[in-house]
């Protein structure tokens, strides 16, 4: 157990760019913009980063252009790809190599233009096909990523019960976040016979059960906790962190109603000394409707089987009994393919208490969940303020 | 020439036969194929499956008509405890139900595919 590094290290400097279309700019020139906000957030110079950590949809080398176009010489390095819980995921090993004096500051940083990219989806698809084959899934053309998670939906409904209604909930209660956010990309106030009424794409989740496709950049700087107290913000630390993987492909996964979160979320949980019900804020990584449900399920939020009951009522939406994807989350606030750093940038900015209108009063404690893939890897933080340390 | 399992799946496919594995060791049944067992790392030996499954989940993909229509996906547990992603014919995507017992339809046109069928 990792119980040691309990605390051990905390995220000083948030950044954010391009959100939404980033015009004119490549991908690496949001990327920087959110990295050099992040860097100033923190009270820090570029030249004081010497630990990165970063990952792309599209190539595979991505660490190396990046130190090269921001001017790093980093003595750590991580560039695991695990899909959109990458920026999660990146955490362990971060505190692992300041803890150890390896380095001293590590930037997380993602950035991408996939809405105004040049290369269309079907292209990228096209090639991932040769270059990342999954021949037991593609000759039948999932709709993948959505087809999976539409089983996983599909599933759920089938052993739990759960409904079309309790998913149209789940993005009712996004939106009502995003509409309280001034960075959201959605904000006209839904209701829930809107989104019953929207076309399947893939049954039984129809255009609103599915997260957008922006472009946008995240960034955040970690450092060790002797240090970040002399830095210009509130500390925010690392109280537990865990990542787990069942597979890659929904047809090998075990489960696609009991996704690896409840390994992840068990272990983070352990990390940290608590217990779900001390969680003021939580952001899941909602790729789709579904998602919301599953991870408050696998995460210890209610029993198995009971997320959909869960997020009716307004349990998670502004004013409920806990406050789940405050910024609006994938589904209205932003999703540039891969979400990780953007939701740790947001319980970051609840813990600091700068969210204005969205902000959860008196939040001390958040937990941030990334999934990656088609509920393929699965990765925790438990973040709090000095206070919880 | 040798071939790994998965060029060995897919010349039993082009011959319209379809094969998953058993694993010598703990008798877990395997798919897809592979080299080793994923449970327990013993050898895995090819087998014939019955031919029956039922439907673990599954869900319609919808498409433009002029593209050729929906079509399903689904995944199905074979009775000898393998699954797998397969697409199921002869009825109407929509009424595919999770539970409901199928059975194997041959392979696809494309040799690359294996398609089930309600069982009568
Ligand atoms: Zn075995």
């Amino acid at each position: 157990m990792n119980r040691d590094l309990r605390g051990k290290v905390a995220i000083v400097g948030v950044g954010q760019a391009g959100l939404g279309k980033a015009d004119g700019f490549t991908e690496m020139e949001i990327l920087a913009q959110a990295a050099r906000v992040a860097v100033d957030d923190a009270g820090l110079r570029m030249g004081d980063i010497d630990g990165l950590t970063t990952a792309s949809v599209l190539a595979p080398m991505w660490a190396m252009p990046v130190i090269e176009y921001l001017g790093l010489d980093p003595t750590f390095i991580d560039s695991t790809m695990l899909g959109g819980s990458s920026f999660v995921a990146h955490m362990m090993p971060a505190i692992q190599a300041l803890v150890s004096g390896q380095c001293s500051a590590v930037l997380v940083c993602y950035g991408s233009t996939q809405r105004t990219s040049p290369i269309s989806r079907s292209v990228i698809a096209s090639v991932r096909r040769d270059f990342d084959p999954q021949p037991y899934e593609y000759p039948y053309e999932p709709l993948n990523p959505l087809s999976t998670y539409a089983m996983a939906a599909a599933r759920h409904m089938h052993e739990y019960g759960t409904t079309r209604e309790n998913l149209a909930d789940v993005v009712v209660a996004a939106r009502s976040w995003a509409t309280l956010n001034p960075d959201a990309l959605r904000r006209t106030p839904l209701t829930r016979a809107e989104v019953l009424a929207a076309p399947m794409i893939s049954d039984p989740l129809s255009t609103f059960d599915c997260c957008m496709v922006n472009d946008g950049a995240a960034a955040y700087v970690m450092v060790r906790a002797d240090r970040a107290r002399d830095l210009p913000h509130a500390p925010v630390h690392v109280l537990g962190t865990a990542t787990r993987v069942h597979g890659r492909q929904g047809s090998s996964l075990p489960s696609l109603t009991e996704t690896a979160a409840v390994e992840s979320g068990r272990a983070a949980f352990a990390m940290a000394g608590l217990s779900p019900s001390e969680i003021d804020v939580a952001e899941l990584y909602d790729a789709f409707s579904i998602n919301t449900i599953l991870f408050l399920e696998d995460l210890g939020f209610c029993p198995k089987g009971e997320g959909g009951r869960f997020v009716a009522d307004g349990a998670i939406a502004p004013g409920g009994s806990l406050p789940v994807n405050t910024n609006g989350g994938g589904l209205s606030c932003i999703h540039p393919g891969m979400y990780g750093a953007f939701i740790t940038v947001e319980a970051v900015r609840q813990l600091r208490g700068t969210c204005g209108e969205r902000q959860v009063a008196g939040a001390e404690v958040a937990l941030v969940h990334g999934n990656g893939g088609t509920l393929s890897s699965q990765s925790t933080a438990i973040l709090g303020t000095w206070a919880t340390v | 020439m040798e071939q790994g399992p998965e060029a060995q799946y897919f010349s039993f496919l082009a011959r319209g036969n379809h094969r998953i594995q058993r694993c010598d060791a703990c008798g877990e049944a395997v798919f897809y194929p592979r080299l080793y067992c994923p449970k327990c790392g013993g050898g895995l030996s090819w087998i014939t499956p019955v031919g029956t499954g039922v439907v673990y989940s599954a869900t319609t993909v919808r498409r433009k008509p002029e593209q050729g229509g929906d079509y399903s996906i689904a995944l199905v547990d074979l009775t000898e405890g393998a699954r797998l992603m397969t697409r199921i014919v002869d009825i109407p995507s929509e009424d595919v139900r999770i539970g409901m017992p199928v059975r194997f339809a041959g392979v696809g046109p494309d040799t690359r595919t294996v398609l089930y069928r309600p069982e009568a």
